[in-house]
């Protein structure tokens, strides 16, 4: 499979809710459009949330990835 | 035959025009009703009466209304009965208050610091016990996520009435960048558009 091309790192492990979603929302906005951020977290409960988030905010998640309780979201700035 | 088909030729065009106009009337209206349902349309907002004076109620609002804003949602809390004792500086205060007012005053959290949970407080243990859990798995504490919803750009009203009735202050509230007084009409306008309405 081709890998991403990351453009941003953001780091929010061991932040409980709603941080993760507060700091991806901030984050997003620090890459262009069509750039791609990646946000590793460690909070189960954003693994439907970051999908919530980023069908409200109108951004687009490519890839979900998950080992060793973290969890990688690369996600598309697309507003 | 013939002239059969000249009469109706001769009628057909008044017929389309009596049609157009009538389209045109119809077109008209509906576009009148597009824009009053525009104007009455929800709008991607979260109005939240804040109603409780306890910790774990509290919390719960801020973290709704912190994460609200990262949805892209317009947040509005409205404070009112106990809630508006929390949004109280423990470092200011304020003279010239009657006997109920100073009692009130003493009586009822002043601040975020006198904040009790709602159930298990156990005389005050249950709530030192959760606010040194909540440190301990990294959840903000109830003053970081004050601070935190203003930057997010969190508007709070107070209701006036709420703060007349126990004698409290608008000098002895806390530094909040988005705070104003208001009254129900306030919190009605603000939630008669708003997507979601909660009670806390």
């Amino acid at each position: 499979m081709e890998a991403i091309k990351v453009d941003k790192t953001l780091d929010l492990k061991g932040l409980p809710c709603p941080m993760p979603v507060v700091k991806v929302n901030k984050g997003i906005k620090e890459v262009e459009i069509e750039q791609v951020l990646e946000a590793v977290t460690s909070d189960p409960g954003s693994l439907s949330d970051f999908p919530a988030w980023a069908k409200t905010s109108g951004n687009e998640i490519l890839k979900t990835e998950q080992e060793d309780g973290l969890i990688r979201f690369f996600i598309k700035r697309k507003a | 035959m013939a002239q059969n088909a000249a009469v109706k030729v001769e009628q057909e065009p008044t017929d389309i025009f009596r049609k157009l106009e009538e389209l045109q009337a119809q077109f008209s209206g509906i576009k009148a009703e597009i824009e009053s349902i525009k104007n009455q349309a929800a709008e991607d907002k979260l109005s939240m009466i804040v109603f409780s004076g306890d910790l774990d109620k509290i919390l719960a609002s801020f973290i709704i209304a912190t994460g609200a804003t990262a949805m892209g949602m317009d947040v509005v809390m409205f404070f009112t009965f106990w809630g508006p004792p929390v949004l109280r500086d423990k470092q200011k205060g304020a003279g010239g208050k009657d006997l109920m007012g100073k009692m009130f005053g003493t009586m009822l959290p002043k601040g975020v610091d006198g904040v009790k949970l709602s159930k298990m407080n156990m005389g005050g243990m249950g709530t030192s016990m959760m606010k040194s859990l909540m440190k301990k798995k990294n959840v903000a504490s109830l003053e970081q996520m004050i601070e935190m919803a203003g930057e997010l750009g969190v508007r709070i009203f107070v209701c006036e009435m709420s703060m007349d009735l126990m004698g409290f202050k608008h000098e002895e509230m806390i530094d909040y960048p988005n705070l104003s007084y208001c009254g129900v009409a306030k919190f009605l306008e603000e939630a008669q558009n708003s997507k979601v309405q909660l009670f806390i």
